[in-house]
């Protein structure tokens, strides 16, 4: 927690910005928090609603074993305390995508307590993103206002839909953080397989708390834990994406500052971020907040769990990305490179399959982040849609360690393998692109190329700079087969010119 | 054919079996004295055709030698229970139209063990009253009445127009529910056996829910050994309820008659009221003398926390049904009023047609108890006497096997006596609310009658689980009290 704050410029003086979260995750599972029905994205309308969803009479929720194993999962990803036993309780209120007229949540006693996220921020310090708990919860289902000219439809597929609400502690500092830690948090339970962190889908959506408070109060809270050191938060519903992350705590910091330094005061409400207009508006205040009447459902016992069922859990979690960016740390990777290759599960997976396949880590790393990453990347594509089988790109980086093949040539062979596909070292032979590294190949296209370029030979005297036009014939000479250290090596000494320069 | 409808569902039961007379014969008198008791406006629904299919089915399989515990058997099925394409309303407007794709497990139990479906019976709407006059579909009338009245009484509550159809052997045997008293209480006012099984014995699965804490199905027969029967069909375990129990359903027939020798019975001295007729308590009085003379042993207990259970019942049991009948809003089954301007319109105008007064009371009661800054004073309060009322009973029986006490304050009273006063109207409940509130199995037996010749019932409350001793001790109860009173069919006239 060494890292300064952000500051944020007022009329007044310095603000700091404080920032807290509520990212809801949906679970990963087949079938629903409390009925067996299909939790499949993109389906038909009301195709996958039991009669339990519906919320018709005389039907009882019943806990799917999956979606507890999954929070605990996740509870344990986040180094979190595990609550041997949880309730389940209603939060009443009315709305046409809620059947029942209760969701049901959990209040009082989450299933996953407090732990916590490690970020790490520019310049390769980290910050520690404390987590308040996690609790199950059911999604409720969609209103459809486009269908009808006067009317409103209910799409209840969503409804039922395991969710976990994770709520962090007011730790982030800047907009910068806050993306961050989702950006963490995503690649965690991806991971782990608790969600698959689809923002797109809506899979994992965040409400922002953000605040404001004179520079330094935020230490005051941080030794003191008083938050009256820290402004009147507002939260801002259905932040759906990283980029609107950023916008929405921009906007609603300035919004803050510029409220207090009128001279007003900040009003604890909800508001929602408008992402065309880039700002945020109330949606409604505390006061107009509703009364949900939390009271434990009755038609669930205490959700008790077993140390043993626990434990069984924890012996089956992934290495996740903090232990996995160490190892590949160890391995001789810089912490940058470390942590583009951890930010997904994929990357990492691919990068370890080239490890697997013989080649070494570190020239793996530069090979992934220095060419192949930037191919995908122009060509649009993710990684499992790439056309370049791990094992083909350990074989080329192995290729150029072992002087099988020079840098050069690699780019090229990377390119034949991207559009034609093919064995990477069956392809060097088959077109004969294999480096010469037989000096008395060499220094017959040297000594050729210096015989029909007298004057060249004069210049270069002049200005040795010009030694790189002579490697230039020799590599088109040797169809670029050449071992490019040699030719510099045999052009230098036949040339006369000094070792360096 | 007035004979068969005189049977037993015991009696029944072993002619059926042994074929001196079929399932559909049996079925068509049930379905001739329904008809002849629309006075009694005891069912919502009839359902003769169904009855005749299935009882024809049934005498089928006994063709085959095959059949179910209650096979050809007709019964009453209380309309809070959702059946499969017949309509269910739980007695109220809301729901007048709603026709269920599912069955609920306690109606499929009985279907499965072989039994007929004479159709579904009048409740207090939502299970709420004790008088089934709360009822979207009329009162129910209470087959018996006063020697020489021609005055209309109530068959009790909620489970009124279940009481009336076996009271005046409509039908075999009815299910019932029970949440404060629903069968227990209409049990001994109509003269018959009612049981409220402990909480989890039979599952809540597709039975429309009022407090899903306390609500409880159970048997409501003419004997107590048909009770014995009943439940036993009634009652699993059931992956679909979360709250049901997983413990193996005895055969509760098998030791019906092995009587109260040596059984330690509790007298608690609370239930002993001021203001209540001196019957009651005369009745009372009787009834331990009878368990006594048995061979039972009796025990002065103390259950201290009785006079909460009232005031807590009333606020555990509206705050569940405020949340419970959330659903009920017009959007997607049931009644949608017309003319809404927007969608809180309509979830208002819906409901405030939908409902009655008494459900609106009990709603707007229980979203009061659980509001902010009220729902520790209340709903808190009442969960923790809810715990000591039921830590009397541990304690009481550390002394005893079952407790006898008074199942009602007072016979069966006047149609539209008590509906001007909601609190009268609860008092109803005074010796049966305990129960629910602890979880605990409670029966009431049909003992005595007033001097009016109107019945009144005891009732043995047992430790959870040990419906089979509290069946026993009711049996012992029974023989003692040899309650023979028939109501004189006044509405055939």
């Amino acid at each position: 927690m060494s890292v300064q704050p952000k500051l944020l410029k007022g009329q007044t003086g310095d603000w700091e910005i404080v920032i807290g979260m509520e990212v809801h995750a949906q679970v990963l599972s087949n079938s629903k928090l409390f009925s067996g029905a299909s939790t499949a994205f993109g389906a038909e309308p009301n195709s996958q609603v039991s009669f339990v969803d519906a919320g018709m009479p005389g039907m009882l929720p019943v806990i799917n074993k999956k979606c507890v194993e999954q929070a605990v999962r996740t509870g344990l990803g986040l180094k979190a305390e595990i609550n041997r036993t949880s309730i389940f309780d209603r939060k009443n209120y009315f709305y046409p995508d809620l059947p029942t007229g209760y969701q049901i949540s959990q209040y009082q006693n989450p299933i996953v307590g407090e732990g916590e996220v490690f970020i790490d921020l520019a310049g390769g310090e980290s910050l520690r993103v404390g987590i308040e708990r996690l609790h199950l919860e059911q999604d409720a289902g969609k209103s459809l206002h486009d269908q009808h000219p006067d009317s409103s439809y209910v799409d209840l597929n969503r409804a039922g839909v395991a969710l976990m609400e994770i709520v962090t502690k007011p730790h982030m500092r800047s907009s910068e953080q806050a993306a961050a830690f989702l950006r963490k948090l995503r690649a965690i339970v991806r991971y782990l397989g608790t969600c698959d962190g689809n923002m797109d889908e809506g899979s994992m959506r965040a409400d922002v708390n953000v605040s404001v408070c004179p520079a330094g109060g935020y230490e005051q809270f941080r030794v003191t834990g008083d938050f009256k050191h820290l402004g009147t938060r507002c939260e801002i519903k259905n932040v759906n994406s990283m980029r609107f992350i950023a916008q929405a705590v921009e906007y609603e910091a300035r919004r803050q500052v510029d409220v207090i330094e009128g001279g007003g005061t900040i009003k604890q409400e909800t508001r929602l971020f408008d992402a065309r207009a880039g700002e945020t508006r109330s949606m409604r205040s505390k006061e107009e907040a509703h009364d949900y009447r939390y009271f434990p459902d009755p038609d669930l016992l205490p959700l008790v769990l077993d140390d043993a069922w626990i434990e069984e859990i924890r012996a089956s979690l992934p290495e996740l990305p903090d232990e996995k960016k160490a190892r590949f740390e160890s391995l001789g990777l810089s912490a940058y490179d470390a942590s583009v290759l951890v930010a997904e599960r994929e990357t990492a997976d691919y990068f370890e399959a080239m490890l697997a396949a013989g080649a070494e880590a570190k020239q793996a790393a530069n090979w992934l982040n220095n060419e192949y990453f930037g191919r995908l990347n122009k060509a649009g594509l993710t990684l499992a849609e790439g056309p370049i089988s791990a094992e083909a790109n350990s074989a080329i980086v192995q290729m150029v360690a072992s002087d099988v093949i020079s840098g050069k040539i690699a780019k090229d062979l990377c390119d034949i393998v991207w559009s034609e596909g093919g064995d990477p070292r069956v392809l060097v032979e088959e077109r004969g692109l294999r480096q010469v590294t037989d000096t008395s190949a060499i220094e017959q296209a040297v000594d050729a190329v210096i015989a029909s370029n007298p004057d060249k030979v004069e210049e270069v005297k002049a200005k040795p700079k010009l030694a790189g036009w002579f490697v230039g014939q020799v590599m088109k000479q040797t169809g670029g087969k050449a071992n490019p250290a040699a030719v510099n090596a045999i052009l230098k000494a036949r040339l006369g010119l000094p070792e360096e320069g | 054919m007035s004979e068969l409808t005189n049977f037993t569902l015991a009696e029944a039961r072993d002619a059926v079996r042994n074929k001196t007379v079929s399932s559909v014969e049996l079925t068509r008198a049930f379905i001739g004295a329904v008809e002849a008791a629309r006075p009694l406006n005891a069912f919502i629904t009839e359902t003769p055709e169904r009855a005749l299919e299935m009882a024809a089915a049934s005498d089928a399989r006994i063709a085959k030698g095959e059949g179910g515990a209650l096979e050809g058997l007709p019964v009453a099925i209380k309309d809070l229970f959702c059946t499969k394409g017949v309509r269910t309303t739980a007695g109220s407007n809301i729901l007048s139209n709603f026709i269920p794709p599912y069955e609920s497990t306690v109606s499929q139990n009985l279907w499965d063990a072989g039994a007929v479906m004479l159709g579904k019976t009048n409740m207090d709407e939502f299970a709420m009253g004790s008088s089934n006059e709360t009822s979207h579909f009329g009162p129910v009338f209470n087959p018996h009445r006063s020697r020489g009245s021609n005055a209309n009484l109530v068959p009790g509550g909620s489970s009124g127009g279940s009481a009336a159809a076996v009271s005046g052997s409509l039908c075999l045997a009815a299910t019932g529910t029970d949440t404060g008293g629903s069968i227990r209480q209409p049990a001994a006012v109509a003269g018959i056996v009612g049981l409220k099984p402990t909480y989890g014995r039979c599952s809540r699965y597709g039975t429309v829910a009022f407090a899903s804490s306390l609500d409880q199905a159970g048997p409501m027969t003419k004997t107590v050994r048909d009770a014995a029967i009943f439940l036993r069909a009634m009652a699993s375990v059931d992956p679909k309820d979360s709250t049901s129990v997983d413990l193996p359903v005895p055969d509760y027939e098998a030791g019906l008659d092995d009587g109260v020798k040596g059984l330690r019975v509790g007298i608690p001295k609370e239930y002993r009221i001021d203001g209540a007729p001196p019957e009651i308590d005369a009745l009372w009085a009787e009834g331990v003398e009878w368990l006594k003379r048995q061979g039972a042993e009796i025990v002065d207990v103390s259950l201290p926390h009785t006079k909460y259970a009232l005031p807590t019942y009333y606020i555990v049991a509206p705050a569940e049904a405020s949340s419970n009948l959330a659903r009920y809003d017009g959007v997607r089954f049931g009644h949608r009023a017309q003319g809404a301007r927007d969608i809180t319109d309509l979830y208002e105008k819906s409901r405030a047609e939908g409902f009655g007064k008494e459900v609106q009371r009990r709603i707007l009661i229980g979203t009061y108890v659980l509001s902010s800054g009220y729902y520790d004073a209340y709903y808190i309060r009442a969960q923790k006497l809810r715990s000591l009322i039921a830590q009397d009973f541990t304690e009481a029986y550390k002394k005893c096997d079952v407790l006898l006490t008074p199942a009602t304050p007072g016979p069966a009273f006047a149609v539209g006596s008590k509906t001007a006063d909601p609190v009268a109207m609860y008092l109803n409940d005074v010796f049966t609310v305990t129960v629910n509130l602890a979880g605990l199995p409670g029966l009431a037996v049909p003992a005595g009658l007033t001097a009016d010749g109107l019945p009144l019932g005891l009732q043995i409350i047992g430790r959870a689980f040990d419906e089979a001793t509290v069946l026993r001790a009711g049996r012992a109860l029974e023989i003692a009290a040899n309650f023979n009173a028939k109501p004189a069919e006044w509405w055939k006239a």
